[in-house]
């Protein structure tokens, strides 16, 4: 057989791997991701005594349950080959939404219901301008953050706190046995991860993200997949809104500030490329984890400056960026 | 078989683009089991052709049958719904997806609602294996060699439950072994009563797997014939149009003034992937002719040359010295520049003015700080707009809104204007008009009286023998022979082509 | 000469747009703002909400010029927020903590810009990462090395020379519309006259047939960048002059939406090529004059956001390749 030149060199050592049962190229990121959190942890495990303990574990899902629930939408907006820049602002939205309408004397359910409608129908909205008039998707969603933000804003620039009891007991519930918001997160982790990998609509986002016309040519209905894609990504903004909500007891504007920063960079060091076709929901989980062991670990190694966490996340994303573009060969030349 | 109904048929199909008629009335007919060879070169109508078939266009005029009823798919996706599939030279399926899925893709087996991961396994084993091809269908396809990509592309045709099956260029980049088992393949998916169109440029392959040869020239079919009853020669007679009264007949019209023997630039060994040993040597004054069919090795030798692709193994040399070429901005500071074949992806810069494109060799060897004055420019462009009978309203009109002959004039003016010593020309007049195609003909004539040495690369035979006094051809990447002089004729470089008196 | 007349017609009209709508905003300000266009001595200081503009206008126009330029290589550079801070940061600490003299604060500002500009260079040009990616990082770490310059407190100084940065008047005209428009002096002057632009543009437009031509596309590409870096580092200085003070949270922040907007309103090509640094300009110009506009009629500034976003529409809208073919059909 003719020796073709570059990549297939590449994948064929790394297929060798596989072939001894070690690894295939695909799971190298994902490897990678899950490697360095196992490493986080048990470096954490071994330095600090008492990091073993539920209530670590606890604090680590409940503070990152929004993050997370924003990081599941991106996962998918991410796998498409797109991107949404929207999310945090669409985080403050949701969240001043539901407490002016709580204020105004709704009931917390129907002002979740509106404010999750809200958020899927924008994230629809934008898909189907990216899709239909073949604009980038980081201006679009970067409409749609000016506008949620503005929005939010225009609701109410202070923070409203939320009376009600039924939104007291649930919030109440967040310091109990079983936080709501780790609930929605991990409902929403498995749900996304079971989408992803046995439906026929999670097929069709890899292949989109694996290229529009290929897909196009497998008969994949590019503008369906798009303008779900985009609404869920919403959709999970929108719960990370009412995660915040119960989190804090009240609605505030500014909620979810650069919060669509930290899900890119958690998702990328998910093992999910920008680049779109590939990633996996059990990869951006890690990813979440990832973020939170770092946040737990950096005050108890005496490290008390946050800025050292975007430090660290920019490193690590570095280290991502560059990985994925080693597995990617060198193309063109 | 004379009297089998046509599974496709198509009727007086017509395609004109603005200048073009791509499509002029071709007629095209598969029958039922057949593998059926669609030849011709560049511009001949074979893809728009394909196109028309399987609804990447709408013809103008003109109808396609599939099974004596009238169909007009809109898409190719439509198309393949019809039960025509067609697998492209670049595969066009999912990369990043796995074999089996690339298979099943919409069309997963599901249980409660879910894939059934393990049924589509089952299901794309089962069809790989119904192509004889044993591969890990959990590997994601962009790891597999091309070939088992091509088979994947064929078997999700299959699983479609495809009639008619087009194959286009599925064998340009598959070594011996993957053709063979790709032929395998082929042969027994015709014997089960499917319609295969086979597009290739590789003669040889059209004897060896396809029963009958449909051969198109300037927008319509100029043969329909039995690839039995057709020899080599006359097939590329076909292709290229020459009678083979005329191809026996046609001596050079003139004898040229022999070109010096000083050599300006000589390659030796020259290697990369499939394309290579090559050697050859550009004469000052001279014109060598690359002849050669499409996938032969022309186009991969001048990029090597000129350092657009860096060379595997060999050197060039330059007055005798070896000369790094790559990146090709090394090879211009030496003297060589190339005019790509594919002028809309790697030489026209389409955003900016007639005069900007001709200044830029110019400028990028002269480096960003030292400008060459807009009225320098202006200068420079008007001279070549004159000389080259450039038709614009105006230097500074946008070099994309030209047509595409004045696009080629204008790359040729960049180049001419960067005077280098030896000028690859990669196809200069394909896709231009006879015009425009006889000035390019006669300024390289021009190029050669002032001492440049020149690499001249056509489909065109007569051409290639109207201005060059030697050729060197290719086949199969590696070169089959050289002409020179008096030997340079239309039938001596058709006989190397189509590679007659060695194994047929 | 006709031919002269078309090619300064071409320039101007990418910067179209930009222009009208910059003159939209000035006629709806002639007729609905009293006051709009006044212009007063006072102090020897030129003052009027025209010269308001101009000034507010100046950090984003820094920004929008870089932008330009990158977006113009077929990139986007995510990180001249980021870099503002950083370069904010650079200077106050070393005035304020370290007693350089401010005119060393001003280089260590800019080579820190300089630097962070070849960082992104070499992730985009040398090691062939995606441009949104590769200043994804700095837009993520970038602050984050600001803070630990700052030691995460707001940095406060007060330095004649940092001050004048942005509070200063030469000639009766305020500083910030000086350096902004000696930014595009140099700015025309680098990649005008030279053969800079060109290049650029070459390689926006077709970076394939640019490096047959033998344009040297990744030195293109570097230099684009760390030019960027270095006009966002400038920015990070004004807004550091005009707070008296590096605040490596909020400077810049989400400027390089801005500044893109900017550039894309101007002209410059999103999918790169040509593009128009004077147009970048008249954009920034623009966003400002609609900021100041809406505030002169007491819109609330949250307002001003949504109106942001439907200006980002109408741009990406009225650039889409699409939408004029779907008009063109009608």
């Amino acid at each position: 057989m003719v020796q073709r030149p570059g990549r297939f060199r590449f994948l064929r050592a790394l297929r060798d791997l596989r072939v001894h049962g070690l690894l295939s190229p695909q799971d190298v990121p994902l490897a990678a991701t899950v490697g360095v959190l196992l490493a986080l942890f048990a470096a954490c495990a071994i330095a600090f005594p008492g990091f073993l303990s539920p209530g670590v574990a606890r604090n680590l899902l409940v503070g990152n349950a929004a993050l997370g629930l924003v990081c599941i939408g991106m996962t998918f907006v991410i796998i498409s080959g797109g991107i949404d820049l929207s999310v945090g602002a669409a985080i403050g939205f949701s969240s001043i939404l539901i407490a002016s309408l709580v204020q105004q004397g709704w009931h917390p359910m129907p002002a979740f219901g509106l404010a999750l409608t809200v958020g899927a129908a924008g994230g629809a909205t934008m898909g189907t301008l990216i899709h239909r008039f073949a604009l980038p998707p980081f201006l679009v969603t970067l409409a749609g953050m000016f506008l949620y933000r503005g929005g939010a804003l225009m609701v109410s620039e202070r923070s409203i706190t939320i009376r009600h009891p039924l939104h007291r007991t649930l919030a109440e519930w967040g310091s109990g046995p079983v936080p709501p918001a780790v609930v929605m997160f991990v409902v929403a982790a498995g749900a996304g991860f079971v989408v992803a990998r046995w439906t026929r609509f999670g097929r069709d986002v890899y292949a989109l993200g694996g290229g529009e016309e290929s897909a196009r040519l497998m008969g994949v209905r590019v503008a369906g997949v798009k303008v779900r894609v985009y609404a869920i990504s919403g959709l999970c903004a929108a719960l990370a809104g009412v995660a915040m909500t119960l989190a804090t007891g009240a609605g505030n504007a500014t909620a979810g500030h650069l919060a669509e920063l930290d899900a890119i960079a958690a998702v990328v060091i998910g093992g999910t490329p920008l680049s779109g076709g590939a990633g996996s929901m059990v990869g951006t989980v890690a990813g979440v984890l990832i973020f939170g062991l770092i946040q737990e670990a950096m005050p108890r190694a005496g490290v008390t400056n946050s800025w050292w966490f975007r430090i660290a996340v920019g490193g690590l994303l570095l280290g991502f960026v560059l990985l994925q573009r080693g597995l990617e060969g060198r193309r063109g030349q | 078989m004379v009297d089998a109904l046509p599974l496709l048929e198509a009727r007086g199909l017509v395609k004109v683009y603005p200048g073009v008629r791509a499509l002029d009335g071709a007629d095209f007919t598969l029958r039922a089991g057949e593998v059926h060879a669609l030849m011709g070169e560049n511009g001949a109508g074979k893809s728009t052709l394909i196109k028309a078939l399987t609804g990447a266009l709408a013809p103008d005029a003109g109808e396609v049958r599939l099974g004596g009823r009238v169909i007009r798919p809109r898409s190719p996706v439509e198309a393949q719904r019809l039960g025509i599939s067609t697998v492209y030279q670049e595969v066009n399926l999912a990369p990043n997806l796995s074999l089996a899925e690339n298979l099943l893709l919409g069309r997963q087996p599901r249980r409660l609602g879910l894939i059934d991961r393990r049924a589509v396994r089952r299901r794309a084993e089962a069809i790989m294996a119904g192509l004889g091809v044993r591969a890990d269908v959990g590997r994601p396809l962009g790891s597999l060699p091309i070939a088992v990509q091509q088979m994947a592309a064929i078997g999700r045709a299959l699983d479609l439950d495809a009639r008619v099956l087009v194959l286009d260029e599925p064998t340009s980049s598959l070594d011996a072994e993957e053709t063979a088992r790709l032929f395998g393949a082929v042969r027994s998916l015709a014997a089960r009563g499917m319609g295969v169109v086979f597009i290739t440029h590789f003669i040889g392959q059209v004897y060896e797997v396809c029963a009958r040869v449909t051969v198109m020239r300037g927008g319509r079919v100029v043969a329909v014939r039995d690839a039995g009853g057709l020899p080599r020669l006359e097939l590329v007679a076909l292709m290229l149009g020459v009678s083979m009264e005329e191809a026996r007949a046609i001596e050079r019209a003139h004898a040229r003034a022999g070109s010096s023997a000083e050599v300006a630039l000589r390659a030796r060994g020259l290697r990369r992937g499939r394309v290579g040993p090559i050697d050859l040597d550009l004469r000052r004054g001279g014109a060598l002719g690359l002849a050669g069919l499409l996938g032969s090795g022309r186009t991969e030798t001048a990029r090597m040359i000129a350092g657009a692709d860096r060379h595997e193994s060999g050197r060039v040399e330059i007055d005798g010295r070896s000369v790094p070429t790559s990146p090709p901005r090394r090879a211009i500071a030496a003297g060589v520049a190339l005019c790509p074949e594919d002028r809309k992806a790697e030489a026209i810069v389409p955003g900016l003015s007639v005069r900007e494109n001709i200044a830029l060799a110019v400028q990028a060897r002269q480096g960003w700080w030292r400008p060459i004055g807009r009225r320098a420019q202006r200068n420079l462009a008007e001279r070549f707009v004159r000389s080259l009978r450039i038709a614009t309203p105006g230097v500074e009109k946008p070099a994309g809104e030209l047509s595409g002959g004045n696009q080629q004039k204008v790359v040729l003016a960049r180049w001419l204007a960067a005077e280098p010593r030896v000028l690859l020309l990669d196809e200069p007049t394909r896709g231009i008009d006879v015009g425009a195609k006889a000035e390019i003909e006669r300024l390289v004539g021009d190029l050669c009286a002032r001492g440049v040495a020149v690499l001249f690369i056509s489909s065109e035979v007569e051409e290639v023998g109207r201005v060059c006094d030697r050729v060197l051809v290719l086949r199969d990447g590696r070169a089959a022979g050289e002409l020179s002089g008096e030997g340079v004729t239309v039938a001596a470089v058709m006989r190397l082509i189509a590679g007659e008196g060695e194994r047929a | 000469m006709r031919d002269s007349a078309r090619a300064a017609v071409r320039a101007i009209g990418r910067a179209a747009p930009a222009a009208a709508a910059v003159g939209l905003l000035l006629a709806f300000n002639a007729a609905f703002t009293p006051g709009f266009f006044d212009l007063a001595v006072a102090d020897g200081r030129l003052a009027g909400s025209l010269v308001d503009v101009v000034n507010r206008g100046a950090v984003v126009a820094l920004l929008a010029l870089g932008m330009a330029l990158v977006i113009a290589t077929g990139g986007v550079d995510l990180s001249v927020g980021a870099v503002m801070a950083i370069a904010g940061a650079t200077a106050a600490t070393l005035v304020a903590q370290h007693g350089a003299s401010p005119w060393a604060a001003i280089a260590g500002a800019l080579a820190v810009g300089a630097a962070a500009g070849a960082f992104n260079g070499a992730l985009v040009a040398g090691a062939g990462v995606q441009p949104i990616v590769a200043t994804l990082v700095l837009m993520v770490a970038g602050r984050g090395a600001a803070q630990l310059l700052t030691g995460g407190q707001i940095v406060t100084f007060n330095d004649p020379v940092l001050n004048f940065i942005d509070g200063g008047f030469v000639a009766g005209v305020p500083m910030p519309v000086l350096i902004a428009a000696g930014a595009l002096a140099l700015g025309l002057a680098l990649t005008r006259g030279t053969a800079l632009g060109l290049f650029v543009e070459a390689t926006g437009d077709n970076e394939r047939a640019a490096r047959l031509a033998g344009v040297r596309v990744r030195a293109v590409k570097a230099a684009a960048y760390v030019l960027c870096g270095v006009a966002a580092s400038v920015a990070g200085l004004l807004a550091a002059s005009d707070i008296r003070a590096a605040d490596a949270n909020n400077a810049g922040l989400y400027l390089e939406l801005d500044a893109i907007l900017a550039a894309v309103l101007g002209g410059t090509a999103l999918r790169g090529g040509r593009f128009s640094l004077v147009g970048a300009v008249l954009g920034a110009l623009f966003i400002q004059g609609l900021t100041t506009t809406l505030y002169l009629h007491d819109v609330s500034p949250n307002a001003t956001l949504a109106v942001k976003a439907g200006a980002v529409l109408a741009v990406c809208l009225a650039v889409s390749e699409r939408v004029r073919a779907w008009v063109g059909r009608k």
